[in-house]
């Protein structure tokens, strides 16, 4: 087995060390009917041809389709330089970074990931990246409970994309924190149902994203007044990759923002790994659960960097800890500092003008079918719903026989349909010309 | 390799340079700045850095050059499981019929994924005794705070609302604690004896019906075996508790005992550490969560299953614990597990606990002398030296782990477990020849000899890194965690 560098004589002259008569000795006090003695009913080894042929066979079982999808994983480019960089064995194989003076490429590279996501997001401090959109925005949910000691209600906005909300109320209900949905009104969070909610002067926190479930973009004017009031904080769950060109969670008077970097470049991977942001305000920093880097000096007076703060982690205070997160999601977080690199903010603007300039195309197009309407009439960046006609699924099929993944049903009438910078005109004409032919 | 190399990517910024390439605009008419409102558009601009894709590739391939990953060296963090992690594995995730795949894909579209998935729960299944897995959730202690909910759901849904209570060994890992709090549970400690191992004389007494159950790891923390885990199960089930198992230290007993065997109702495990996936720095892993038969219907949703015609297809349960995650959990790392099981097969799954053991039991036996060894005895996969064995020269084990690095080494983890002073905890894992554990023991001698003859090089070690030792008071007091920050 390549795997195993043990000759027979190896393993007699380290049992011989180790004063042990045979391998069985390795686990002689373990009770006899604990033992595992027959053989696992797994496959027999493969090797590397035959792995290739099994994957390439299952691989066939997928369909390579051209993506309309969103809903929170959009399908963006991915520079080609990115993969070889975190591939390198220094990166990819190395251990959280504990020991600073071997780690610095790890610990450097998490530093310019929190500068570029406190650029994005216009926050003073963020930790060094979180699993997912989903789990950040369920810590964001148990920071605002942690400091605001005696509340235990936060509110949810009901634009949030579901598969965020439903994690967050996951979270919610072992912590013993309430989640209550503020109402939507013409795609949008309902304002005066927030205000009322807030009312009762028993509100941690105000969840609401941006762009929001539907894909528009929301104006968030007045909220974080409206929340600072009653001593709620207001959390913003937004896309990084469009707040290069959006008002940022800071402009709108967030104290947190949080949200997924699978945006910027990370490919859709079924689902994962993606990596999840949580920022904040510099008086939140103590809140904030996770791995934090800083900038320090070595003795020789070089600048160098260095796990900081961590008085708030699970491994000094355990059970008291702000979080029970232990590492953090630092390949991708490195993953997204070389796309945030190579962009730049010209890149990333331009990633969202041709984003903005294809779905605003499809929209105008699928309407003039006659099969679809727009369900809102609100801004929008690169995703959209609108109401068919058609029964969606009938829509979906037909464009699945063009290889064409369309859309996200969210409603027995609804479809959300996303472009990105990869989607052709040819590929978005296609769409059309499917959907008008049904 | 430039030596010395200390820009941070930002320094290298001009204005006008760009690494990216993006099609020509072929939809005239939609203008983004004009269509979109101004008050929702940003105010400031991102200062990101303006750099060539030349300028990206030297910069983060010079960083590389100041890390050490397992592919740089020995690795023996004990706790950590740093074994070699395959390239195959890497291909296979990158497979580009996976890679493209939207999570919205309707089933049909994605069967191979799927039976990628359903493949590796359960292998998984099988290779620990339990009887169903989730795949969703993204790391350890996500697993654990998964395995935990499940543990709560149980109580719940049998209307046994007192259970709020989870007993933790003093030797435990500082996530067992974290999670449980987080899944809104008190802990109650149970005491090691001196040997190690949980005092079942000390659990006794705790066990009542305000008890959801125990967290424990076997081999626990200090690589030792609890033998008295029959009985632990028994005491601890007869009190209508469960028993959670930790699978940090799973790596031990692959191939030669099974947590579901051992009475474990709910485990997790860390494909990053026992499935070979690379730790990236910190992460991605995966934390797959098992259930024995009964409690299948409380893992998260959602769910994949098979149908009688061999499809793949997700699903939702009502009795489910929650969603723990966007999705189906790291895809690409649950393909790099899968890759490494069929890899070894079932002929080499079962070889890898025994041969990790025996690298450990040849480096502690090899040491003893040198350093304390507090627990003797055949240990499992890790096992822990408090200190050194001379303790009159004044130094530490964090002197020790600084001065390893120059002899070309990752430290051991250290000051964990807390049980004792001055913990050095080695972990080995099997895919290290006799020759690299041979020059690792020569090299902890000569540190040890290093300690009593020149002591001042020790405690002032690590002479030859790219940094040295970092003044981190300054840096806790003063943070500064953004380049904007750092500019002041």
């Amino acid at each position: 087995m390549k795997y195993f560098p043990h000759t027979q004589d190896d393993i007699e002259q380290m049992l011989a060390t180790a004063g042990l008569k045979s391998m069985d000795d390795l686990f002689g006090e373990i009770p006899e009917q604990l033992l595992f003695k027959r053989e696992f009913d797994l496959p027999e080894a493969m090797s590397e041809v035959e792995i290739r042929k099994f994957f390439d066979a299952l691989g066939k079982k997928n369909s390579q389709l051209v993506c309309f999808a969103g809903a929170g994983v959009e399908d963006h480019y991915a520079p080609s330089i990115i993969n070889p960089i975190i591939s390198r064995g220094e990166f990819l194989t190395a251990y959280t970074p504990y020991q600073p003076e071997i780690s610095q490429g790890t610990l450097q590279y998490i530093f310019e990931y929190q500068s570029m996501i406190c650029e994005l997001t216009g926050m003073d401090v963020t930790n060094a990246s979180m699993y997912d959109g989903c789990t950040a925005t369920a810590e964001a949910m148990m920071m605002c409970v942690a400091a605001a000691k005696k509340r235990n209600k936060v509110l949810v906005s009901a634009t949030m994309n579901p598969k965020v909300k439903r994690v967050v109320e996951t979270y919610a209900f072992y912590n013993g924190v309430v989640v209550e949905t503020v109402a939507e009104k013409d795609g949008v969070t309902d304002l005066a149902d927030l205000q009322n909610k807030l009312n009762g002067d028993d509100v941690a926190g105000v969840i609401l994203a941006q762009p929001n479930f539907y894909g528009i973009v929301e104006d968030y004017s007045g909220v974080a007044e409206m929340c600072h009031a009653k001593k709620a904080l207001m959390v913003m769950n937004a896309n990084p990759s469009a707040l290069a060109v959006l008002k940022t969670p800071a402009e709108w008077g967030a104290d947190i923002a949080c949200g997924d970097g699978q945006t910027l470049g990370i490919p859709m991977n079924y689902g994962g790994p993606y990596v999840g942001y949580l920022a904040c305000t510099n008086s939140l920093v103590r809140k904030l659960p996770g791995r934090i880097v800083g900038s320090t000096t070595d003795v020789d007076g070089k600048r160098a960097f260095v796990l900081t703060l961590q008085a708030r982690e699970q491994h000094i205070r355990r059970e008291k800890a702000n979080s029970n997160i232990c590492s953090n999601q630092s390949l991708m977080a490195l993953y997204v500092t070389i796309y945030m690199s190579l962009m730049g903010h010209k890149g990333l603007k331009e990633v969202n003008k041709l984003s903005y300039a294809g779905a605003h195309y499809l929209a105008e197009q699928l309407v003039a079918t006659g099969k679809c309407a727009m369900v809102y009439d609100k801004p929008f960046l690169n995703e959209f719903a609108v109401r068919t006609t058609v029964c969606p699924k009938k829509i979906q099929t037909a464009l699945l026989e063009k290889g064409i993944l369309g859309g996200v049903r969210i409603a027995d009438d609804m479809l959300l349909f996303c472009v990105t910078e990869q989607r052709s005109k040819a590929e978005i004409d296609l769409l059309v010309e499917t959907v008008k032919n049904l | 390799m430039i030596r010395n190399y200390d820009k941070l990517i930002f320094e290298l910024s001009k204005e006008g340079r760009a690494g990216y390439s993006l099609p020509k605009k072929e939809i005239e008419g939609y203008c983004m700045c004009c269509g979109l409102p101004e008050n929702l558009k940003r105010e400031s601009k991102p200062e990101l850095p303006e750099v060539t894709e030349f300028d990206v590739v030297r910069h983060y391939t010079n960083l590389s050059n100041k890390n050490f990953g397992v592919d740089t060296g020995f690795y023996p963090l004990g706790s950590c499981t740093m074994k070699y992690n395959p390239r195959i594995n890497e291909e296979m995730a990158a497979h580009p019929s996976f890679v493209n795949l939207h999570p919205e894909l309707p089933v049909e579209c994605a069967q191979g994924a799927l039976e990628v998935y359903y493949n590796l729960a359960n292998s998984l299944a099988e290779i620990s005794g339990l009887s169903a897995f989730t795949l969703n959730p993204y790391a350890g202690a996500h697993g654990e705070l998964t395995g935990l909910m499940i543990m709560r759901q149980y109580h719940i849904q049998r209307g046994d609302l007192k259970r709020t209570k989870v007993i933790v060994p003093d030797s435990a890992h500082g996530t067992n604690p974290a999670s449980a709090a987080v899944c809104g549970l008190q802990i109650v400690e149970v005491k090691s004896t001196a040997n190690g191992t949980v005092d079942v004389e000390d659990l006794k007494p705790l066990l009542d019906d305000t008890i959801a159950g125990i967290m424990m790891t076997n081999p626990n923390t200090l690589g030792i075996f609890e033998t008295e885990i029959p009985e632990i199960s028994r005491l601890v089930h007869e009190c209508g508790g469960l028993l959670y198992y930790d699978g940090a230290n799973l790596n031990a007993v692959l191939g030669k005992c099974r947590p579901g065997d051992m009475g474990f109702d709910i485990m997790h495990i860390n494909l990053h550490k026992t499935f070979s996936t690379p730790h990236g720095g910190g992460g991605p892993g995966d934390g797959p969560v098992g259930v024995r038969a009964g409690l299948e219907q409380l893992l998260p949703n959602p769910q994949v299953k098979k149908d009688s015609e061999g499809k793949f297809y997700i699903c939702t349960d009502d009795k489910s614990a929650g969603y723990v995650s966007n999705f189906l959990g790291n895809f690409a790392v649950i393909a790099r597990a899968y890759t490494y099981i069929l890899t070894l097969g079932r002929e080499n799954v079962k070889m890898v606990g025994p041969l990790a053991v025996l690298n450990a039991n040849y480096v502690k036996e090899s040491l003893k002398n040198e350093y304390y060894l507090p627990i003797e005895g055949v240990c499992k996969h890790e096992f822990v030296f408090d200190g050194l064995a001379d303790k009159s020269t004044g130094v530490t084990t964090l002197d020790i782990a600084k001065r390893l690095l120059d002899y070309g080494y990752h430290a051991p983890t250290i000051y964990f477990p807390l049980l004792f002073h001055q913990s050095i905890m080695i972990e080995p894992t099997e895919t290290e020849s006799k020759e690299t554990l041979d020059e690792f023991i020569a090299v902890m001698k000569k540190v040890a000899q290093e300690a009593i003859e020149n002591p001042d090089i020790v405690k002032s070690a690590p002479h030859s890194t790219p940094v040295r030792r970092l003044d981190e008071t300054t840096a806790a007091r003063f943070p500064k965690t953004t380049y904007r920050q750092m500019k002041g």
